[in-house]
């Protein structure tokens, strides 16, 4: 029988196509929601949210308290400077505090993968993860799928690129698993030693060569180089990687007329995608990030509904 | 335990034809101004139901009101309760709601909890200058002081019966509406 009927959302790996498709619709809804006069829908109030970032973030914190307040939840932002994390308390016991103050749903980011999964397994809250590790980062790879099926109409069959730091890229892996459930072509495009063959076990092809890719993607998803997280041997040096990888005004100008431009955020200007093609007509950056508003507010909806199941 | 269901048709096509025509009728009649009227269904047999009144009301009087859809599913009080979850259908109104008749249709009227869901999911669109309620069933067991405006049909029921409205266009069956009595053997 179909339906919701989880409490959490840890990954779109455990999640067939159907609960997919099922979150995509309801989005759908909750898009509307932010274009009416007011924006505010009465479905979570009297429920509290923690929104739990042991990792830095602005944009996905932002977007999930902008979700929880649209559906009236009463929302709490806990972040990593100011937790008891710091004074020595394990993960388990600061979550094991949050819900004894009684929060319904806790939104979790965390540099260690896996760790929504332990928390899910140990407390009766809602468990939503906002990224752990370089796991998976389901709300974005659902926001991404979103925002292509507005655009395209459709997810089977559609050629899509992503393109970059696939190795430690918790978006890419949650790209891949929505994508390839929906049937559309994935190839991951890098250097060997940021997208190694192993990809296609998850379906995929691989490719080492970006020109390759240009003329047939209906998408293109650049991700962010990470600075902060890559080692300098995976690649030489920023030129090369603009050189050989980067999506600048002339490989755009091979891209089909209307292939989409994504990019997670945030961008690296003149890295991954030249300025003048971020701002472009087939750029929908912006777009994934008002998209990924709904896409939130629709989790947060269909978790608080699932957690009323008897288990 | 074994369970055993007894269907019993209660409305087939004609008499669900012929309610709808008589609502449509009555709705002419208390509104003087079709073209500011809106029709809006609740999802998912409302809809319909709604629709079906639209082209009703145009042919009794050669005008078509707009047609909305009002989702109620994220403006019920019963979140926690409700278990498995569908995908919500977006809901679509005229921007120009302010100061317009519109009347809400629903397939079956039971506890009044859907109707109160969409009278607040309503109020964050805009203000009506009144908001009228048709329903195709009646079954009863209210929860809120609510009453319907216009009634397809009164049909008594005890808490335990369903009931079963079928679209032949949506379900591929021909349009009735029967009770459901569910029997422990």
């Amino acid at each position: 029988m179909s339906g919701w009927t989880r409490k959490d959302l840890l990954g779109l790996e455990e999640l067939s196509a159907e609960e997919i498709r099922l979150i995509l619709d309801t989005t759908r809804a909750f898009k509307g929601v932010g274009q009416r006069s007011l924006k505010k829908v009465p479905a979570l109030r009297g429920k509290t949210l923690i929104n739990f970032f042991v990792e830095p973030s602005t944009r996905t914190r932002t977007s999930f308290e902008l979700a929880a307040m649209r559906l009236s939840a009463d929302v709490v932002n806990i972040s990593v400077g100011a937790s008891s994390l710091q004074k020595g308390e394990t993960l388990k016991d600061t979550a094991l505090n949050l819900q004894a103050l009684q929060a319904d749903i806790i939104v979790l980011r965390h540099s260690s993968a896996g760790a929504s999964r332990f928390l899910s397994e140990r407390l009766e809250a809602s468990i939503i993860n906002a990224g752990d590790g370089a796991h998976e980062h389901p709300t974005q790879g659902l926001l991404d799928t979103f925002t292509i099926l507005e655009k395209r109409g459709k997810i089977a069959g559609l050629k899509v690129a992503i393109v970059g730091d696939i190795l430690f890229s918790r978006v890419a892996r949650s790209n891949i698993q929505a994508l390839v459930k929906l049937g559309a072509e994935v190839t991951l495009v890098g250097p060997t030693t940021l997208v190694p063959r192993v990809f296609e076990k998850l379906g995929v092809r691989v490719a080492h060569k970006l020109d390759d890719v240009l003329e047939t993607a209906d998408v293109i998803n650049l991700l962010r180089i990470q600075h902060e997280r890559q080692r300098k041997e995976y690649f030489p040096g920023l030129g090369e990687y603009v050189s050989l990888f980067g999506l600048t005004k002339a490989r755009a100008a091979r891209l089909k007329p209307d292939c989409l431009i994504m990019h997670p955020g945030p961008i690296n200007r003149g890295v991954e995608i030249d300025s003048d093609v971020a701002d472009g007509a087939r750029s929908v950056i912006l777009e994934q990030v008002t998209n990924g508003l709904a896409v939130r507010m629709a989790v947060l909806y269909l978790c608080a509904g699932g957690a009323g199941l008897p288990s | 335990m074994n369970e055993k269901s007894k269907t019993l048709l209660v409305m087939d096509a004609d008499a669900i034809r012929k309610a709808i025509r008589r609502i449509a009728h009555e709705i002419v009649e208390r509104n003087s101004d079709i073209s500011r009227l809106v029709v809006a269904g609740i999802p998912t047999r409302g809809v319909e139901v709604a629709r079906r009144l639209v082209d009703h009301i145009e042919e009794i009087e050669g005008v078509r009101p707009d047609l909305g859809v009002v989702d109620v599913s994220m403006h019920r009080d019963d979140l926690s309760i409700r278990g498995r979850l569908t995908a919500v259908v977006p809901t679509e109104l005229p921007v120009d709601l302010d100061g317009r008749p519109l009347v809400l249709v629903d397939d079956v009227f039971f506890t009044g909890r859907s109707c109160r869901a969409a009278l607040d999911a309503v109020s964050s669109f805009g203000r009506p200058s009144q908001i009228q309620y048709a329903v195709l069933v009646d079954r009863g067991h209210r929860e809120l002081p609510i009453r319907a405006d216009y009634v397809g049909k009164n049909l008594p029921t005890t808490r335990s019966e369903k009931i079963r409205v079928r679209f032949g266009n949506l379900d591929n069956v021909p349009d009735s509406v029967s009770v459901v009595k569910t029997e422990e053997a």
